[in-house]
């Protein structure tokens, strides 16, 4: 049975029809058009599907689309109204991607990961992007990215 | 793309609702917490249930509290929730070491620890300590609430004790009566997201007390008690340490699989017991590596 649901979607309010099987990140995809969360192993394994879920990294593929209701999601796309946030800057700096498939889940594990602890040791960088896998870069250039925003912070 | 199987969702607002949606449709209804084991198993189709009970509506459920000596911790907490709370770290130190290792941090912000006995893998990070503690699981069905002491819980592989049309209301933790020192030690293919091919849980009390439990090593995750009554009451040292690694073959019963090796699991358990025990005792005594620092 189809069911309206209402939620905020980088600072804006969107109602969308759901079936209850329908996956979030299917339906932010397909239906509300936000495409940085992508389609990758479907189970929890890659973090490329990464969604802030009321300010929490979460994952997209694992949630039923009916249990995004009444809740504030953000993406890249939502992450700042005035440009690149300092870390997507940093990313860029960095080389912290290349084919830029890991990289919306990337930010959004270390956005997470700044907001709570601006200034974490290389240890809890790499723990807070453990399950957002990047098959490009070999993970340190973003690490050295989070931790020279880090740096730069107060 | 939706998952390909259809069911029906209900978000009830009140347990009453959540017991008497679940006595109706039994094993054909499947709860939702955090989902991140069921989504994947209704989308591999090893579940196909005509009813998601969606228990995010209920707030009583998201209880974690300390009180009377006795942590309390509800279906909704996560892994994540767990970790963060202070209180948890300070009394139940060894439970925070092995939540820590539970898959990746935007996992642990939706699975819960009550989702995690729910699915009952032999591997589950929650099992060594939960039994190391002595918890017990809360249910409730329309009959009426009971406890299940954690040793009853895991009866089998992806198998827990609840009866059909019984909800998990909580995990309640009693605090150890003495002082303690922990240690979790997770064997896994790399750091970082990975399943335990060996998991040990090891908890030292004052008075040279011990309780060990093993996982990923037998159909469930269980207490060693072998083991535990050759330490009973003894001093550590490294005589005694071999005695009980000489011990793990009656205790554990691994296989090989797509993970390890039987045989490397089974090498594998003495090293992290002998490991671990001597990390307990350090941590007991103030010393050691610091809670979160893997000994292998």
């Amino acid at each position: 049975m189809k069911k309206m649901i209402t939620f905020t979607i980088n600072g804006e309010l969107r109602s969308v029809e759901v079936e209850p099987n329908d996956i979030l990140l299917h339906i932010l995809r397909d239906k509300l058009g936000v495409t940085s969360p992508k389609i990758g192993c479907e189970r929890g394994d890659c973090g490329t599907c990464t969604i802030l879920l009321n300010g929490k990294s979460v994952r997209s593929c694992l949630m039923l689309a009916v249990e995004a209701d009444g809740q504030e999601i953000i993406t890249v796309e939502g992450l700042s109204d005035d440009g690149l946030t300092p870390l997507q800057d940093a990313f860029i700096k960095h080389n912290s991607f290349q084919c830029g498939f890991c990289a919306p889940g990337m930010i959004l594990a270390a956005t997470e990961l700044l907001e709570k602890n601006p200034h974490p040791t290389k240890g809890e960088v790499k723990e807070a992007i453990a399950g957002n896998l990047c098959r490009c870069t070999g993970y340190e250039p973003i690490i050295e990215a989070v931790l020279d925003v880090s740096s730069q912070s107060n | 793309m939706a998952i390909a199987h259809e069911f029906e969702y209900f978000k009830p607002e009140s347990l009453e609702e959540a017991v008497k949606l679940k006595a109706r449709y039994g094993d054909r209804a499947r709860l939702l917490a955090g989902g991140t084991d069921l989504i994947v198993k209704i989308n591999d189709e090893l579940e196909s249930p005509e009813a998601v009970i969606d228990l995010k509506g209920i707030k009583e459920m998201k209880r974690l509290e300390f009180k009377d000596g006795r942590l309390f911790i509800g279906p909704l907490v996560t892994f994540s929730e767990l970790i963060d709370s202070p209180e948890v770290r300070e009394k139940f130190p060894l439970f925070i070491e092995a939540a820590e290792t539970v898959a990746s941090g935007s996992i642990r912000n939706r699975a819960t620890l009550v989702g995690n006995i729910c699915s009952a893998v032999p591997s589950l990070d929650s099992g060594t300590p939960l039994l190391t503690y002595e918890a017990e699981v809360i249910a409730r069905g329309e009959d009426g609430e009971r406890t299940i002491p954690i040793a009853e819980w895991f009866v089998g592989p992806k198998k827990n004790a609840l009866k059909e049309g019984e909800i998990v209301v909580g995990v309640s933790i009693p605090e150890p009566p003495k002082k303690h020192g922990g240690c979790y030690v997770k064997l896994g293919r790399y750091r970082g997201e990975d399943l335990a091919q060996v998991g040990v849980g090891i908890l030292a009390l004052e008075g040279n007390e011990y309780r060990v439990a093993f996982c990923a090593v037998g159909p469930i995750a269980s207490r060693a008690d072998k083991i535990e009554k050759l330490l009973q009451g003894k001093k550590l040292d490294n005589g005694l340490i071999e005695e009980a690694i000489k011990l793990v073959p009656e205790e554990i019963a691994p296989i090989d699989d797509i993970r390890a090796t039987g045989e490397y699991r089974m090498h594998m358990a003495g090293v992290m017991l002998g490991r671990g025990l001597r990390a307990a005792v350090a941590r007991l005594n103030g010393q050691g590596p610091e809670y979160g620092i893997s000994v292998i």
